[in-house]
C-alpha cells in the first residue's frame, strides 16, 4: 500500500495530524468519516458488503461519539429519501449502500444529483445481480455513472476515511452543490483491515465549515415548493446549470485534496494520480483497489526494464477528459483495467471513455482494455503481467483484441 | 458556446409558494354557481384538487387564476347548484 506523503516536517511539528493509529477495515473507516465530518442525520440499510458500515456509525451514536439522528429504515429508498427532507432542512447527511441496494435507491438517487443536495454517499462496490453475487466488481457505482453525482473511488482505506471527509467540503462548496459517491472495493477494501491514521476531530473542524445552508432549504418563513413540476424551458436551465456544476467541481476537487494535503498531511492528486510515469512510454489506467496492485507490477515491470507506469483514475465523474490527455496523449500505448462490462461497447467503462477522450489529441496512442476481477475474482500481479505483454504489442504497432478478459481462455 | 442566459435564479427546481404551473390555461370549461341553490356545505371546496373555490356569505365561488375546469365541483354539489359553461376565449 503506498500513499504519497507531503515531504514538510513542519506539518509533523506545527501541528498534530494523528489522533490514533488504529488497525481497521474499510466499512469502518468509512463510518469513521463520516463520524469525523460531523454528519447529523444517518439513515442506512444494510446489504453484503456495506452492512458493518451502518452497524458502525449506529454503535458511534449510541456511544455518544457521534451526535447525529440516526434513522432506522425499511429499504435503501426510505434511506434516501429521509436524508433527501434532511438534507433539505440544512442538516448534513450520510448513507452508504451496494449493489442491489443501490438499484432499489434509484429513484431517490436520480433527484438527489439535480436536486443539488450535498449528500455523501458511500459506495461499497459490488457486482449487480445477476448472476446472484455477494462479492466486488465495480458494476453497481459504473451503472449509476450518469445519475449526476460525483463519483471518487479510493484505493485503500485511509484514502476511504479521507475521501469521505473531502467529499463533504466538495458537495458543500457553493460553485458545486451536488452529491458524492465514495466508492470503495467490495470485500477487497470493504472486510480488510489495514492500518489507518485517524485525524484529529479538530483538524476536521478546522477544514470542514458548518453545514451551508442551500438554496432551497425548508423554512416555514419563506413559503417554497421543492420540485414542483417544471415546464421544458425550465427545466433545460436547470439540467445546464448540473451540467456546468459538474464541470466546476473538476477545479474544486483538485483544490480540495491540495488544501487536505496541506493540513493532513496526506496527498492523493484529487482527478488523477500519476505513479512512475516520468519517462515512461505505456500507461496502465485504473481504479479503487485493483491500483494497488497495478503499483507493484508497474516496480515489477520497470526493475525489468519497461519504461511503464500508472495512472490512477480517482475521479470518475466528472470525468478527467483534458488531465487523461495531457498525462496520456504522448505514449506508445495504453492499457485501461475495468473492473466493469460496457455493454454497448463490449468493453469496459473506463476504456470507452479514455478512448473517447484521447480523440482530442493528434495521433494518440493506442488504446487497449482489459477486464477482470469481476464478481469478486483477484486482479493478481499475473494478470497486470499479461496485460503488460499486451500493452508492450500494441506499443509495437501489433494490436490483437482490443480488449481482453483476462479471466477467460479462448479455445 | 459562451455565457448561457438563465430566466431562474434558482440551481434546483424549487418554486416560491405553492404553484408554479398555471393550470388556469387548461380550462375549456368554466363552473358557474347558482347562489341562491348555494346550501354552504363545502362538498365543492373539499373536492377542488387545485384549492380554488372560496367562501362568501351566502355561497361558494371559483377562484379563476387556477381553475382547470375539472368539473369536480358541480359533480359533488348536493344541490346542483353548479353548471359548467363552456370557456370562449380570443
Amino acid at each position: 500500500m503506498v500513499t504519497s506523503k507531503v515531504a514538510s516536517s513542519s506539518v509533523s511539528t506545527a501541528r498534530k495530524t494523528v489522533a490514533e493509529t488504529v488497525v481497521i477495515d474499510g466499512n469502518k473507516a468509512a463510518a469513521y468519516g463520516a463520524m469525523l465530518s460531523r454528519a447529523q442525520v444517518v439513515a442506512a440499510y444494510p446489504i453484503t458488503p456495506q452492512s458493518p458500515v451502518v452497524e458502525n456509525l449506529s454503535t458511534f451514536v449510541a456511544d455518544g461519539l457521534l451526535d447525529a439522528d440516526f434513522v432506522d429504515v425499511e429499504s435503501e429508498h426510505s434511506a434516501l429519501s429521509v436524508l433527501h427532507g434532511a438534507a433539505l432542512a440544512g442538516a448534513r447527511t450520510f448513507t452508504a449502500t451496494s449493489g442491489q441496494g443501490l438499484c432499489f435507491m434509484f429513484e431517490p438517487y436520480v433527484r438527489t444529483s439535480s436536486m443539488r443536495l450535498p449528500i455523501v454517499m458511500c459506495i461499497a462496490t459490488r457486482e449487480t445481480l445477476t448472476p446472484q453475487s455477494i462479492w466486488g466488481g465495480h458494476q453497481d457505482a459504473f451503472l449509476v455513472r450518469e445519475a449526476g453525482w460525483i463519483q471518487m473511488f479510493a484505493e485503500n482505506n485511509q484514502e476511504i476515511l479521507d475521501s469521505v471527509i473531502m467529499a463533504y467540503k466538495i458537495a458543500e462548496n457553493p460553485d458545486v452543490a451536488l452529491p458524492v459517491n465514495v466508492c470503495f472495493d467490495g470485500f477487497y477494501l470493504s472486510h480488510m483491515a489495514e492500518r489507518v491514521d485517524l485525524p484529529p476531530q479538530e483538524l476536521v473542524d478546522s477544514f470542514l465549515p458548518p453545514p451551508r445552508v442551500l438554496h432551497s432549504t425548508l423554512d416555514p418563513d419563506h413559503v417554497m415548493a421543492v420540485d414542483p413540476l417544471t415546464p421544458g424551458d425550465l427545466l433545460v436551465q436547470y439540467r445546464h446549470m448540473h451540467v456546468q456544476a459538474m464541470q466546476r467541481a473538476k477545479k474544486v476537487i483538485v483544490d480540495v485534496h491540495k488544501e487536505f494535503a496541506e493540513l493532513f498531511g496526506r496527498s492523493y492528486g484529487g482527478l488523477i494520480e500519476e505513479y512512475r510515469m516520468d519517462g515512461a512510454e505505456m500507461a496502465i489506467v485504473a481504479n479503487g483497489a485493483p491500483v494497488g496492485t497495478a503499483r507493484e507490477a508497474v516496480d515489477i515491470a520497470r526493475a525489468n526494464g519497461k519504461k511503464i507506469g500508472l495512472v490512477k483514475l480517482k475521479t470518475m465523474r466528472p470525468f478527467p477528459r483534458q488531465e487523461l490527455c495531457a498525462v496520456l496523449g504522448n505514449l506508445k500505448a495504453v492499457g485501461v483495467m475495468d473492473k466493469n462490462v460496457c455493454y454497448g461497447w463490449a468493453s469496459g467503462a473506463i476504456l470507452m471513455e479514455v478512448r473517447s477522450a484521447l480523440k482530442d489529441v493528434k495521433n494518440s496512442p493506442p488504446v487497449v482494455g482489459f477486464i477482470d476481477g469481476l464478481g469478486g475474482a483477484d486482479i493478481t500481479l499475473e494478470d497486470y503481467d499479461r496485460a503488460i505483454g499486451i500493452i508492450e504489442e500494441a506499443a509495437k504497432g501489433d494490436v490483437e483484441n482490443e480488449v481482453t478478459w483476462l479471466a477467460l481462455e479462448e479455445e | 458556446m459562451g455565457k448561457v442566459k438563465y430566466t431562474t435564479k434558482y440551481q434546483a427546481a424549487v418554486a416560491e409558494g405553492l404553484f408554479v404551473v398555471n393550470t388556469g390555461d387548461w380550462r375549456y370549461q368554466r363552473p358557474v354557481t347558482e347562489s341562491t341553490r348555494c346550501c354552504k356545505c363545502a362538498q365543492c371546496w373539499v373536492v377542488c384538487p387545485v384549492n380554488s373555490r372560496y367562501e362568501l356569505p351566502t355561497h361558494y365561488e371559483t377562484d379563476l387564476s387556477y381553475c382547470k375546469g375539472c368539473g369536480m365541483c358541480a359533480a359533488e354539489c348536493y344541490v346542483g347548484a353548479i353548471a359548467m359553461v363552456e370557456e370562449i376565449r380570443d
